[in-house]
């Protein structure tokens, strides 16, 4: 897994509240096969994407020539919710956005996310709101994370402060796989597990 | 003295392995996949890895299973994506030892449905499935939740997760509900009272008299639209509902370990004066037959309502009402009861059981439907079921298509879907915009009510058919 420590990126302001992970991406995509060479990208937000003939909708914030290549999204709350499907995940990722800033997230996206080296960043709606605000006057505009100092800091410079888990930071810090991480503790595993069915054989 | 405990935190508690930080290695007693588990089936074989303990984990075909065709077993599947869909599945669990109820199996059904209909969903132990659907689980008095991929694979690799311990909610509903009005419609005012995200980090336990007089297959209607409102799990004290439905399944604890098993599940339910984090209480009584009218699960009202205003809403909600009704093509202020439905569906993890058959079955009862509309019950063992009791021959009578157990037009994978434009009365769990298919029009309501929307062509009190 890609560590992730600082990003500077083109962000896009996602104004819709509670962006399911169909709308990220339909369920008929999910059964596409990720490779290195056909990634998932294609699929982002689809069908807000592009209408019923395939085209482009100019309206969709993605498709403006200054957002196209955002690695930040800023949405509003709950961004996420709904279905588990990691597709979600792989959309956003191989479209390169590494970031999604949003007042909150649905919980198995929010795991996803850190899953894949994605940091999800939790700030208050109003902030989240303001920054929208302000990617809309100046499209185009970056904002960087510093994932260490644990601040989102605009293009005037100005500094946000948020939260995050220190396991999920460290493990985002270093890039660690979890199945290793798991797997360090086998001994006590191996240990709960004898005690365990010991005591409730059918479970075994 | 000891303190009192929540039913979550005696079940959360003996399962921590190790903590570190904020964050516990949780051991995981039973997991199950599906076809859409392939990706992490494929990240474990790259990094060379096997499932650790076969034995723990279930696959069924659900999601991309046809609900046609299906006496032709995988010839039968005509979209080849499908197809290939269900052999990988077929294939990882047959590399790994994993016992796998493929698509002509008798036992093949809804991952959610048949986890209890054959006793591996049992109270006081932690499920996995990466599905988000899999709070259903919980209505034995389970901590069951749905992981994406990279857990699931993490989970098939160790057996193990790491999790945030959630907070804890406590939902109580008092009180009878009056005839006509269903499980699927306490979840429903319960997400329209809370919202889509008004239980996001927390485990819900369902309490209260109304709760407690729900079947099995009730509860696991309530505990499967947990993560409608964002909670990780739904959760219900197991009690002698519970113990009569697991007594005698296929993979319940036998003889002396039943009376063992039987013991410790009793000391499960949460102690008296135990803490939660936070409560909410609604009135059974007051409960009416409840429908979606928007594109999330909160955007529900009683079918004696009209289409809320916008307008009247606070602003965070207001937005996503207005954008949810020009998707639906509804206007604010009309009454529910004028929305003219095209198709009818009743199916799904949420509503796909014997009982959900059953009380649709006596509202289609010497009816005809005026719409297209179908029934796929939510395993194949309820099919038959369904079928020995004669329920079949109701819905072919009225006019419904009697089709094979998959998840169906719920999320259309199997490409189920309803058309563009179409508005859709069904019994699953998920309104969102192009859920059943691009452009589609969906309206969530319990199988009684699709049964009403079926037999008039419109959304109609299903009160006044009985």
């Amino acid at each position: 897994m890609k560590p992730f420590t600082t990003l500077t990126a083109v962000a896009a302001p996602i104004d819709i509240a509670s962006v399911d992970t169909d709308k990220i991406i339909p369920a008929r995509f999910l059964r596409k096969l990720r490779t290195p060479t056909s990634g998932y990208e294609p699929y982002l937000f689809h069908d807000l994407r592009l209408d019923a003939e395939g085209k482009e909708r100019p309206d969709f914030v993605l498709n403006q020539p200054a957002y196209r290549n955002a690695g930040i999204l800023v949405a509003g709350p709950n961004f996420g919710c709904g279905s588990s499907r990691e597709g979600a995940v792989y959309a956003l990722m191989d479209s390169g956005v590494r970031a999604v800033i949003a007042p909150s997230f649905g919980d198995i996206h929010y795991a996803n996310e850190i899953q894949n080296g994605m940091l999800p960043v939790t700030l208050a709606e109003d902030t989240c709101h303001a920054l929208r605000e302000q990617l809309r006057a100046k499209p185009g505009s970056q904002l960087s994370i510093d994932l260490p100092a644990q601040t989102v800091s605009d293009a005037q410079g100005t500094k946000y402060a948020f939260q995050i888990d220190e396991v999920y930071k460290d493990r985002l810090l270093k890039g660690l796989d979890e199945v290793g991480l798991v797997l360090q503790h086998l001994g006590a595993i191996e240990a709960f597990e004898q005690r365990h069915f010991n005591e409730r054989p059918w479970l075994a | 003295m000891s303190t009192p405990r929540t039913m979550f935190e005696k079940i959360w508690e003996p399962h921590v392995i190790v903590r570190e930080g904020d964050q516990v290695l949780l051991y995981v007693d039973r997991n199950f996949v599906h076809e859409g588990s392939f990706h992490a089936f494929g990240a474990l074989a790259k990094e060379g890895l096997k499932v650790r303990r076969p034995r723990q984990t279930t696959a069924v075909a659900d999601h991309y299973a046809p609900t046609l065709n299906r006496e032709l077993g995988l010839a039968g599947v005509a979209d080849s994506e499908a197809r290939d869909m269900i052999e990988l599945l077929e294939k990882n669990t047959a590399a790994n030892g994993v016992e796998h109820f493929g698509l002509d199996h008798p036992r093949q059904g809804i991952v959610h449905v048949i986890g209890a209909e054959l006793g591996l969903t049992q109270p006081g132990i932690t499920i996995t499935c990466g599905d988000s659907h899999t709070s259903t689980h919980g209505a034995v008095g389970a901590y069951a939740f749905g992981t994406g991929a990279s857990q699931l694979k993490q989970i098939l690799a160790t057996q193990c997760i790491w999790q945030k311990r959630p907070k804890t909610l406590r939902i109580v509903v008092d009180g009878a509900l009056r005839p006509g009005v269903s499980a699927k419609d306490v979840i429903l005012a319960i997400i329209a009272k809370i919202g889509i995200g008004g239980a996001t980090g927390h485990v819900i336990e369902y309490a209260g008299s109304a709760i407690r007089a729900l079947s099995m297959d009730g509860r696991m209607t309530v505990c499967n639209m947990s993560i409608e409102a964002g909670a990780r799990a739904g959760m219900i004290a197991p009690d002698d509902t519970t113990f009569e439905y697991l007594q005698g399944r296929p993979y319940s604890p036998k003889n002396g370990d039943w009376e063992r098993a039987l013991v410790w599940w009793r000391t499960l339910p949460t102690d008296d004066g135990a803490a939660f984090d936070r409560e909410v209480r609604l009135e059974g009584s007051t409960l009416e037959p409840t429908i979606t009218w928007g594109t999330i699960p909160e955007e529900a009202a009683p079918v004696s309502a009209p289409i809320p205003e916008p307008r009247a809403m606070s602003a965070d909600k207001r937005a996503h009402a207005e954008q949810a009704l020009s998707y639906m093509g509804l206007t604010a202020g009309m009454p529910i009861t004028d929305i003219k439905i095209d198709r009818a569906f009743i199916g799904t993890c949420t509503n796909g059981r014997i009982e959900d058959l059953r009380a649709a079955a006596a509202v289609l009862k010497g009816r005809k439907v005026v719409v297209p509309a179908w029934v796929s019950p939510g395993s194949s063992q309820i099919k038959r079921d369904a079928e020995a009791e004669g329920l079949d021959r109701i819905f072919t009578d009225a006019g419904f298509e009697w089709r094979a157990s998959s998840c169906s037009s719920c999320a259309a994978m199997n490409g189920d879907t309803v058309p563009a434009g179409m508005r859709c009365a069904s019994s699953s769990n998920r309104n969102f915009e192009g859920r059943q298919g691009k452009g589609a029009r969906t309206h969530l309501m319990s199988p009684a009510m699709v049964a009403a929307a079926a037999v008039t062509g419109r959304i109609t009190d299903v009160r006044t058919l009985l």
